[in-house]
């Protein structure tokens, strides 16, 4: 089946109607006018001048959409996404400050923050493994653990002490990724990339046949020869070696320095689950879904100015748009 | 020891148990009807809001908990109806719903006080605390409950009747029976979908009162994302106690106590980012010591 029948089907654009519908009651209730609101969203994600943003906005959020969507394409979950990007987002602030890195510095940081985000959720699968302790509660708990270890890091033995505020010093002018157009940063091609082998991977090669095929059933893709726990391993090595590097992509494509805090406000994480789970893992889908939701949240910021809508609203939007697909069409259905 | 186990840090044990504990009996009934609740997170959050909401026009904290208690009820019928009737996967639902509540609220804070990140107003009454001065004498365990509001006193009161409820009555019977084996209770003529839709609601309002303890008992102030894992803490502690509601409030109790002495090293010296993560590693470390204990494959991942 073609990969945009998937998302553009009847149901998904009636579950948008829906949010949108919902939203725009929302936002009569609080006293605005929701027609001036969504042209605003509109306006603000789409015109020519506001593209840039937008692409600048997709970068992570499709990176964290493509994190997530791997393991659910096996039928895990991971909501460890935070942690792990920002495990990745440190590991990639402070590669460059160390005096080995040279010409390669943004490239060996990149590595080293995908090697260090894919170790931390392998955890996850590893407690899975040895401990039986299911992952979508091991994966959240091990990323509030990692975001408190990370902030108490980065506010104090890593701090830049010649600023006041909770943040890593900058890293050198070369260890920076080249900007393209306006906001947009070659961390674009980087997940542009990303992107396209893990499509290529789950269409042409045996390790995404076997993952689709624990999809739809583990034990009998376990029965087939598949080998789960390594396979539960691998894929969550994956997911969080995206994480990681969408942390180091957005340290060293625009903050230029870990910030405490900067990495999880714009809650990419959930915003990246959400798209993924609307195409139940399918990642051309999920791609789709998380380009949206990208463009939803960065009109979200023109409505905010514009009108006096606040940009929240688009979470809400978001949700609404899962609730109303989970239940008329039991969306992520998995096999029991 | 005794330097350590100190009134105060008892009383704060006591006080930072109490929404865990609402919600995981909430999660303990859920799963015993066969609904695997992860929307606690939500439910906790929407109840602290209305909470602080209610409170506010009504300068009342009665209003406030009612608020709560009437506000996570009917977000809660997304998932009542939402895994029977429209027959959707609980974990996607309470994924969604978890969102939603984070962004409703803090919408609705933008919306209605013009603020974002926390809302505190002088007008905001707290719940108020039962004062027992004969259990301050008694050590330990009497330092913790000297001084709690009626939720808290509510809360263990409810560990008890919902044990009897579900181990010594029918009601608690058939409610097993559609969590087991639906298939049997619906030939005896139990109607599955009601007893799971009802449970879901009632079993909501525990959450809502966890909410409101949140936002109004050791506080009165309404931040954004303010549950901070409490729920999902809850979820672990169900798992943990085997879906036993006496059981899953002693895992309560280990998670709580471990809240309070994060919060008391934090007194002495400690940076809050590492206390803060005290509860998210015992309970990690709890689930790895239990993992003998629990039966396999019980939760899907």
């Amino acid at each position: 089946m073609s990969a945009v029948a998937r998302l553009c089907p009847p149901p998904a654009l009636v579950a948008i109607v829906v949010a949108v519908v919902v939203g725009g009651a929302l936002v009569l209730v609080s006293g605005a006018n929701p027609i001036q609101a969504y042209a605003a969203i509109v306006e603000g994600a789409l015109a020519p001048d506001n593209l840039p943003n937008t692409l600048n906005w997709a970068t992570p959020l499709v990176g964290m959409t493509l994190a997530a969507a791997i393991p659910l394409r096996g039928g895990m979950i991971n909501l460890g996404g935070d942690g792990q990007m920002v495990v990745g987002g440190l590991v990639g602030a402070i590669t460059p400050l160390l005096p080995v890195a040279g010409p390669l510095a943004a490239t060996l940081a990149l590595i080293a923050a995908s090697l260090a985000g894919g170790f931390y959720a392998a955890l996850a699968a590893w407690g899975q493994i040895r401990f039986a302790i299911p992952m979508l509660i091991s994966s959240l708990l091990l990323s509030y653990t990692a975001v408190g270890i990370v902030s108490y890091l980065v506010r104090f033995p890593l701090r830049d002490t010649t600023t006041g505020l909770p943040q890593t010093a900058l890293v050198p002018v070369a260890a920076r990724l080249p900007t393209l157009a306006g906001p947009v940063n070659a961390g674009m091609l980087v997940i542009a990339a990303v992107a396209a082998l893990v499509i290529v991977i789950d269409r042409r090669a045996v390790i995404g046949y076997e993952l689709r095929m624990r999809g739809l059933n583990a034990r009998f893709a376990g029965y087939g020869g598949v080998r789960l726990d390594r396979q539960a391993l691998g894929a969550m090595f994956a997911s969080g070696a995206i994480a990681g590097l969408v942390g180091a992509i957005v340290v060293l494509g625009g903050q230029f320095r870990f910030i405490d805090g900067a990495l999880l406000t714009p809650a990419y994480t959930w915003s990246g689950l959400m798209a993924a789970l609307l195409a139940g893992g399918e990642p051309v889908g999920a791609i789709a879904a998380g380009l949206f939701f990208a463009a939803l949240q960065t009109g979200g910021f023109a409505m905010q100015r514009e009108s006096s809508v606040p940009r929240v609203l688009t979470l809400v939007l978001q949700a609404i748009v899962i609730l109303f697909l989970a239940m008329r069409h039991g969306l992520g259905k998995r096999s029991s | 020891m005794t330097d350590f186990l100190t009134p105060f840090l008892m009383q704060s044990a006591v006080q930072a148990i109490t929404p865990i504990l609402l919600a995981s009996l909430a999660g303990v009934l859920c799963g015993r009807v066969g609904v695997f609740n992860i929307a606690l997170e939500g439910q906790m959050l929407i109840g602290a809001f209305a909470a602080v909401v209610g409170c506010y026009f009504a300068h009342s904290a009665a209003v406030g908990v009612l608020a709560a208690i009437v506000a996570t009820i009917a977000f809660s019928l997304i998932l009542a109806y939402g895994a029977t009737v429209f027959r959707g996967d609980s974990v996607v639902i309470c994924i969604g719903m978890n969102l939603l509540a984070s962004g409703l609220t803090a919408y609705l804070l933008r919306a209605m006080f013009d603020v974002s990140g926390t809302f505190s107003d002088p007008s905001l009454v707290g719940i108020s605390r039962i004062r027992v001065p004969a259990l301050q004498v008694i050590p330990i365990l009497g330092w913790g409950f000297a001084r709690q509001t009626a939720i808290t006193w509510g809360a263990w009161v409810l560990v008890v009747l919902i044990a009897l409820l579900l181990f010594k009555t029918p009601v608690g019977l058939r409610l097993r029976g559609v969590g087991e084996q639906p298939d049997a209770a619906e030939t005896l003529g139990v109607d599955m979908r009601r007893y799971r839709v009802v449970t879901v609601l009632a079993s909501s309002a525990l959450v809502g009162l966890a909410g409101a303890q949140l936002s109004l008992g050791a506080v009165t102030v309404f931040a954004e994302d303010m549950t901070a894992g409490r729920g999902w803490i809850a979820v672990v502690a169900v798992m943990l106690g085997r879906g036993h509601p006496v059981y899953s409030a002693a895992a309560c109790a280990l998670f709580g106590f471990a809240d309070a002495v994060g919060l008391r090293l934090q007194g002495q010296g400690l940076p809050n980012q590492l206390t803060d993560i005290a509860p998210y590693v015992v309970t990690l470390a709890a689930l790895a010591l239990s993992h003998r204990k629990r039966a396999r494959v019980a939760v899907p991942t």
